[in-house]
């Protein structure tokens, strides 16, 4: 009788331990996640000052520009899911991206001194957010490591715990070039 | 920067003069360390030889504690004796090459990086009971500030008989520079013995519950995480302080030093610990100064300290602080 109440007692433990590293993990991405939003925040933000300063001379590019301004009224909308967002940002990553490359054909923009602020401060916030993403990642994959493995994966699926998305870290992104290269002269 | 190469012809030329100068200053010192050794191993035998009756009744007790009186006597002896040789080698030698690889720098061989400094890098979590170091150096280039020194922390032990012993925490050079990115928490990277030794699966486990740090940070650089493991009060943060260069660079510093290399990025500064494990900087009065490996010694291991801020590229200012 009494080694069976330690057997259960011992299970029961267990099972507990999995299901709190099961929340801690769950806990950390939503954490983590929450650090990454408010860095595109500050990206967002910036975004209409970027599109004002540079619009007057970008004749070409108006398309572009319109898309930044229309993705960035669609991220600020309530409500997004994470998956959402995670896609939106990729989306205003590239955006941004051909503007700055487009930015280097206008020498007139490129000596305005507001326009160097602004770059400065992409770059920067750039840096940051790459940061995010790659903590967002580690312990997205944290958390499906462990509600995909033995033995934790019975806890996850009877918490009815699902997969998330990570971001696409883009190769130029890894290699830490790409803004880099915008402030040779 | 000036190159290893320029500061070697820098050595064997224009400090030739000084290094013959001292030459002889040791050549002298030695003999006068060996004649001074041979008299006192021979008075010590003698006066083993009427201790022990005649080595008649030698007791080992005995015999450890005059081997061990005679090696504490020797070494104090020996210290004060090459005491002006290594005080005018620092001068004459050190000085120079350190004036030599950047002019801004100031040179005090007698002070040290603080022990508060130490203490609050949060790289050792040992108790430091005694902190010694000298070889102090401070200065700007390329608007970093670097400040460095030899650092010697100990930690004292008592076992139950109540005799006290020391062990070293570390041995070796302290650097502390200013950075280039702004951050408010604390990251801490320490060499990878873990790991090392149980795996990447039972090491991860016994990181992550290390108590006397702060979170572990995973990072996705296999070889870093193979060489490293990274503590940290903020996720994002010392992922946005390593970058993917950074921690490039960083195992680059320490393959290029070939010693266990200590990290933390705190209160705005990094401090980096190269564990060395002797004290860097002092002259041997039994090898000859110009001899091409002592010399080289000298040489790389000032301009490789130096060389960290474009090794590491803190002078690149293109983040937050401009």
């Amino acid at each position: 009788m009494m080694t069976v109440i330690i057997v259960l007692g011992v299970i029961a433990l267990i099972i507990v331990l999995m299901y709190n590293s099961l929340i801690a993990k769950k806990n950390q991405v939503e954490n983590i996640f929450g650090g990454v939003d408010a860095v595109l925040k500050k990206r967002y933000d910036l975004i209409p000052n970027l599109v004002a300063s540079v619009s007057r001379y970008m004749e070409h590019e108006k398309s572009i520009l319109e898309k930044v301004t229309a993705l960035r009224a669609e991220a600020n909308k309530p409500n997004l899911s994470d998956k959402e967002k995670i896609d939106l940002d990729s989306k205003i990553t590239s955006a941004l991206g051909s503007i700055m490359v487009a930015v280097e054909n206008y020498p007139d923009l490129k000596a305005n001194e507001n326009v160097m602020n602004l770059q400065h401060n992409l770059t920067e916030i750039e840096s940051q957010i790459s940061a995010a993403r790659r903590a967002y990642n580690q312990a997205v994959t944290d958390y499906n490591n462990a509600i995909e493995m033995f033995p934790t994966n019975f806890v996850a699926s009877f918490m009815s715990l699902s997969k998330k998305d990570v971001f696409v870290i883009s190769e130029d992104e890894r290699q830490n070039v790409n803004v880099r290269e915008m402030f040779k002269s | 920067m000036k190159s290893i190469s320029h500061l070697t012809d820098f050595y064997y030329n224009t400090l030739y003069p000084t290094l013959q100068e001292l030459e002889e200053e040791r050549r002298a010192l030695k003999d006068k360390i060996v004649k001074i050794g041979i008299v006192i191993i021979v008075i010590a035998l003698v006066i083993l030889y009427f201790l022990t009756n005649g080595l008649k009744s030698i007791n080992p007790d005995t015999i450890i504690f005059f081997v061990f009186a005679l090696a504490a006597g020797g070494g104090f002896l020996y210290k004060l004796m090459v005491k002006d040789y290594a005080s005018s080698f620092k001068t004459k030698v050190i000085e120079p090459l350190i004036h030599e690889i950047d002019n801004n720098l100031r040179y005090n061989p007698t002070y040290m990086i603080e022990e508060h400094v130490f203490r609050n890098s949060k790289l050792f979590t040992n108790k430091v009971d005694r902190y010694s170091g000298n070889d102090y150096v401070t200065g700007t280039i390329d608007s970093v500030d670097i400040r460095f020194s030899d650092v010697h922390a100990e930690q004292k032990h008592k076992d139950s008989k109540g005799r006290t012993s020391w062990s070293t925490i570390f041995k070796g050079l302290f650097i502390v520079t200013s950075f280039n990115k702004h951050f408010s928490n604390s990251t801490i990277i320490l060499p990878d013995s873990a790991e090392g030794i149980f795996g990447s699966l039972i090491g991860n486990w016994l990181q992550s519950n290390n108590f006397t740090r702060e979170q572990l940070v995973k990072m996705d650089d296999p070889e870093f995480e193979k060489e490293f493991v990274v503590y940290g009060s903020d996720q994002i943060e010392a992922r946005y302080i390593l970058t993917h260069s950074m921690m490039k660079r960083i195992l680059d510093l320490k393959k290029k030093t070939g010693q266990p290399v200590y990290l933390s990025f705190i209160n705005g500064e990094m401090n980096l610990a190269i564990e060395y494990n002797k004290d860097l900087f002092e002259p041997s009065v039994f090898r000859s100064l110009l001899e091409y490996k002592v010399a080289m010694e000298y040489v790389k291991t000032l301009q490789l300290t130096i060389a960290i801020i474009e090794e590491l590229k803190l002078n690149q200012r293109l983040w937050s602080k401009r």
